[in-house]
């Protein structure tokens, strides 16, 4: 019986050896952490002789940081921003990936289709640190031009770092903007892949062209929809930290409108320094997420079992 | 009553003439919406201090100049260490997530690999949950000791379990098992099968996957945010976020006489930081149409199934 254990392991040595730069990888990048998210039940100090001493020596306080994290107002609004955005996202992103891919696969010139995507995925390729550049071009209070047309009109010069109401939709087209050409190459891609033939039954049975595409391109893209938009919603807790964070300029006047949670606890962990109320607001934020991707695969596994993602 | 129509002759793909050209030019609109802000941030790297301060940011600027790009030049320095560190954490960063990606994903594409189903979960669970920015921070800094030095721009991104299923899934569907059974009927180990057979069959799943790594090193800020202290471990994307509210940042070290003889005493603040943006985007731009087609073909690989 040992005799044989050693003998797979020799066996599959090799093999074993391979996966253990990653597996190392995971362990101290992923699964310690995820351990380590213990501290949203301490009091959590760091100590200069390492992390087990720092947990050593920080008090446990219970569920002390989620009571006073969900008692103050931020918790409210931090979700409800994270969740309106990437619902909007999600709807938007859809929407206009969907059409975009249709309309480019029905292009006739190739060419000119290739050069279309190559410009609509270059904002993709760029950090958020770029385009927060980009967006200051048109937003700059004295130079942009925004205001530069605005006050040409007659109308009066906006403060745009420092006004709220506005920023939501910055925020989401700047979103799109940036996911536009990556989210529609996936969909195009799906597209180019659809037999023919289903075109050429459709042509010979007298369908114009909506038909065509309503009823031979959207339902061959469903079980890639509902892969993505599982997806999306599993990751519907999940703020992109570089949006919220990089096109405001961290701006105080706009946290109402631009805090998410990914923002709140950077915030929590680089200026209040409180690490277990940061901690405590990354935890639910993982734990809520973790429960909204199974639970949305459940569902969709009960309806359609192939379209599930596990 | 319905006109019969030559199907033969029927482009079955494609608009009518009319909304053919009506489509194109929506989506030329959106097409140039994504590059305009970039030749907009030309524009103004090649406008003249005197033209921004007076007249703002223009699409055709009153006054062009390259002083932006010549007061860069003074602070060449500091710019080349910035490119520096952000070309070595690529290069370096890129192999290292390569290696252990290809490797992880080869190991537990093989059928033949006993603890497959076990390593895939341990790779599969890091999607469904995500460790948090506060605990992997504190295993950062207080148990690794790495704040403020360069593997801090590197180790967080040297695995992506992502990748590993895209890998995965390749291996599966570009190297036959007969090829690989083979090589070791004829004595070669499995790292040696692996390194010479293997890898070269996965060439077009390498390219992706490094593509992607390439590009999250070369954008990544936020691991600098977070770590980064020493101004000489900075890199270009970290530079230009903290230049952007503050200048003097940069002018700080730099020769300031020799900064302000060049430029006839004023200097092109507004200029130089676009003209910095162009600098770093620059490679990006002119390099991404050559590589989309293997970022294209890496979309359409990945899925969590099989």
């Amino acid at each position: 019986m040992k005799k044989n254990r050693t003998k797979t392991l020799k066996q599959n040595l090799p093999l074993l050896l391979m996966a253990l730069p990653g597996a190392a990888w995971l362990i101290i990048f992923f699964y310690i952490p995820v351990f380590g998210n213990v501290v949203a039940f301490k009091d959590f100090h760091l100590s200069p002789n390492g992390f087990l001493d720092s947990l050593r020596t920080s008090p446990w306080v219970g569920w002390n940081n989620f009571k006073f994290l969900f008692s103050s107002s931020d918790a409210f609004i931090i979700t409800r921003n994270t969740v309106l955005y990437n619902v909007t996202f999600i709807i938007l992103n859809l929407l206009l990936a969907v059409t975009i891919a249709v309309v480019l696969s029905e292009l006739r010139s190739k060419r000119m289709i290739k050069i279309y995507q190559t410009s609509m995925l270059l904002p993709y390729f760029l950090s958020w640190i770029i385009i927060s550049y980009f967006l200051y071009a048109f937003l700059s209070p004295e130079q942009g031009l925004f205001n530069a047309i605005i006050t040409k009109g007659g109308g009066e010069a906006i403060d745009w770092y420092t006004t709220s109401k506005y920023w939501p939709y910055i925020l989401i087209f700047m979103g799109v903007w940036k996911g536009i050409g990556y989210n529609s190459i996936i969909y195009f891609a799906s597209i180019m892949g659809i037999d023919p033939t289903y075109y050429e039954a459709a042509e010979v049975d007298g369908a114009n062209k909506w038909q065509q595409i309503r009823h031979v391109t959207i339902p061959q893209l469903v079980p890639l929809i509902t892969i993505l938009t599982i997806l999306a919603v599993g990751n519907i807790f999940k703020a992109d930290f570089g949006l919220f964070f990089q096109l405001p300029k961290n701006s105080g006047a706009l946290y109402n409108v631009t805090a998410v949670l990914d923002t709140y606890v950077y915030n929590g962990l680089t200026s209040t320094g409180d690490l277990g109320m940061a901690a405590a607001a990354g935890l639910y934020q993982s734990v809520v997420g973790c429960i909204l991707l199974v639970g949305t695969n459940l569902i969709v596994r009960r309806f359609d079992k192939g379209s599930a993602l596990f | 009553m319905r006109k019969k129509k030559k199907v033969e002759s029927v482009n079955v793909k494609g608009f009518g003439k009319k909304s053919n050209i009506f489509f194109n030019i929506l989506i030329a609109l959106v097409a140039f919406s994504c590059v305009f802000p970039f030749l907009f941030v030309i524009v103004i790297s090649l406008t003249s201090e005197q033209s921004l301060v007076h007249n703002g940011y223009q699409l055709i600027p009153q006054e062009w100049s390259l002083d932006g790009y010549r007061y860069l030049y003074t602070m060449k320095d500091k710019l080349l260490q910035a490119l520096f560190i952000t070309v070595f954490v690529t290069i370096f960063g890129t192999l290292v997530n390569v290696t252990f990606t290809s490797t992880y994903a080869y190991a537990i594409s093989r059928p033949t690999f006993k603890y497959r189903r076990f390593f895939t979960l341990f790779a599969l669970v890091t999607m469904l949950f995500s460790a948090g920015m506060v605990p992997s921070y504190i295993v950062m800094t207080n148990m690794l000791h790495l704040k403020d030095t360069i593997w801090a721009l590197i180790l967080p991104m040297a695995l992506s379990p992502f990748n590993i299923i895209v890998m995965r899934t390749f291996f599966r569907r570009s190297v036959p098992d007969a090829i690989i059974e083979s090589a070791k009927i004829d004595g070669a180990g499995e790292l040696r099968t692996f390194i010479q057979i293997v890898l070269p069959l996965a060439v077009p799943g390498i390219a992706t996957i490094s593509l992607f790594a390439a590009l999250a090193y070369w954008n990544d800020w936020f691991n600098a945010l977070l770590y980064i202290q020493s101004d000489n471990l900075v890199p270009l994307q970290y530079l230009l976020m903290k230049i952007q509210n503050n200048i003097d940042y940069m002018t700080k070290n730099a020769a300031m006489s020799a900064a302000l003889s060049g430029v006839g005493g004023s200097i092109p603040k507004e200029a130089t930081r676009m003209a910095m943006v162009v600098i770093s985007t620059l490679p990006i731009a002119a390099s991404y149409p050559f590589f989309q087609r293997y970022f294209v073909s890496g979309l359409t690989i990945g899925g969590v199934k099989e």
